[in-house]
């Protein structure tokens, strides 16, 4: 049972976990900016301190004091409503990640985790699917088409996406033989799931970027057609939320994909949260690298690619997996 | 701790379930269901049966809602919602009969059922020690597979029919 040091270290943690987690959402933003404006030759934000460092607090302030509209035939309760829905599931999902083995910290060993329940990778589909209602309803309370287009949008391409990205954890779990991420981790101490499952990490990493909404899989928001997708009508802190949101998902989808083939918080010499925080970095520069090579899908070209690419390969590895399994033992 | 959960999930979800059918906007109800089904994953964590919890909220809540939120937008039904429903006569017979039959089978059951089922070999702490998915992934490959994969080929003739019918209507 929970002692009240037991109780405080874990409020703790969640606040440190929490606060890690803003910070890099904000400093995601001007990493993002600094990285594409290399690759294309230009500078990115300099103006507000050295090198820009501190744009995204002055991106913050700015924020805060947009006038905040909510349109007169909008649908008041959800449309404050859906800010929220999106942002928490983004949050909540990084509860199961482990980012550090056990410390001993005054006097008491601390496990570098805010939680390890026993069906953990589920937990983090069943959140992330939750993260989709925010976008559907944000884009139909705001009486808009282009919102509600991209809501829409949005709703069938992460449904499609899931389903790949569940099909594709499953050769992690086969060779873990569980489902928490702890145990994930700790099967993976001779060598990352990486090299036995690449072809399930390709799917699932591509999954992750439509999942999060990210070019070239930003249909929902694809400004060429649609303004700006389901959060056209949203100004102030409610747009920050959402745009919060979708770097607290890219931070958590990275984490997870560490977690699963990247062999976790494990690595040599370096301490475990150092190696964690480094893996994450390589897979959220991913995310930003292909934002700036890659033009965005059409619509067909998504579907199809979802269903009749990613989703026979993510069948595949499975059966391959369990053939690789029975015969090597 | 248990009870005072119990208490929370089962109120919730009975109330979100009401609001479902009383509530005239469709959007609100599809979220009103959204809230029972949650509150059901919670009633199932209650039980340690945390996998089916996950899965409750995965395919349920997750999925399944989303295609209902999906198809009530792209029909646009607000305009439904100023409409009055006026009850015909068969509908307030079959309602009543309905309510009736429901009545008689709670008061059957309250009168002559023990609310707590008689205890199995699957306590809390064999499944702390098995783990709740592996039992339930060793009973579907045992003792229930047959159901198990006649229901997924039920799954498939809907999935086909869904096509049939949906191609019959263009040509």
């Amino acid at each position: 049972m929970l002692t009240a040091a037991g109780l405080a270290i874990m409020l703790a943690k969640i606040l440190v976990v929490f606060g890690a987690m803003m910070l890099a959402v904000a400093y995601m933003t001007w990493l993002e900016r600094k990285i594409i404006g290399d690759m294309q030759m230009r500078l990115g934000p300099m103006r507000v301190g050295p090198h820009g460092l501190l744009q995204p607090i002055a991106d913050g302030i700015k924020l805060f004091f947009k006038e905040d509209i909510i349109p007169t035939n909008a649908d008041r309760v959800l449309y404050v409503l859906a800010p929220t829905f999106s942002m928490v599931p983004a949050l909540i999902a990084f509860a199961v990640v482990p980012f550090g083995d056990e410390v001993r910290l005054f006097g008491q060993v601390v496990p570098l985790r805010i939680t390890d329940i026993n069906v953990g990778i589920l937990y983090v589909l069943a959140v992330a699917s939750m993260g989709v209602y925010g976008i559907v309803l944000a884009g139909w309370s705001s009486n808009n088409k282009y919102s509600l287009l991209g809501a829409l949008r949005s709703s069938a391409q992460m449904i499609s996406y899931e389903l790949s990205m569940g099909l594709s954890i499953i050769p992690v779990i086969m060779l873990a033989s569980s489902l928490s991420l702890v145990d994930i981790v700790n099967a993976q101490a001779r060598v990352w799931f990486l090299v036995p499952a690449l072809p399930s990490f390709l799917v699932f990493f591509i999954c992750a970027v439509a999942e999060t909404n990210r070019a070239p899989f930003d249909l929902p928001e694809a400004e060429t057609e649609l303004v700006a997708g389901f959060h056209t009508e949203y100004s102030s802190m409610k747009f920050a939320m959402f745009f919060m949101a979708e770097y607290a998902n890219m931070i958590t989808a990275s984490a997870i994909a560490t977690t699963l083939f990247l062999g976790g918080w494990r690595g040599p010499l370096l301490p475990p949260v150092v190696w964690f925080l480094l893996k994450v970095f390589a897979v959220l520069f991913v995310f930003i690298w292909l934002r700036a090579t890659l033009p965005r899908f059409r619509y067909d070209q998504l579907m199809r690619f979802g269903w009749k690419v990613l989703l026979p390969v993510a069948l595949g590895a499975i059966a391959l997996t369990a053939v690789g399994l029975v015969l090597l033992g | 701790m248990e009870l005072s959960l119990f208490l929370v999930f089962g109120l919730v979800a009975v109330v979100s379930a009401v609001v479902v059918v009383v509530q005239r906007n469709p959007i609100y109800s599809a979220l009103a269901l959204i809230g029972t089904l949650f509150c059901v994953a919670g009633l199932f964590v209650l039980l340690r049966a945390e996998f089916v919890a996950a899965i409750q909220v995965i395919v349920y809540a997750g999925a399944i809602m989303v295609l209902f939120l999906f198809v009530i937008m792209l029909l646009d039904l607000r305009r439904e919602e100023g409409r009055r429903f006026a009850p015909g006569r068969a509908q307030l017979v079959c309602g009543v009969a309905g309510a009736g039959v429901l009545l008689l089978l709670l008061v059957v059951l309250a009168g002559n059922a023990t609310i707590a089922p008689a205890r199995g070999s699957l306590t809390p702490e064999t499944l702390s020690r098995l783990g709740n998915t592996q039992v339930i992934g060793a009973l579907l490959f045992t003792d229930y597979l047959f159901p198990f994969e006649v229901t997924s080929v039920v799954l498939l003739v809907a999935i086909v029919g869904a096509i049939v019918l949906a191609r019959r209507e263009r040509g």
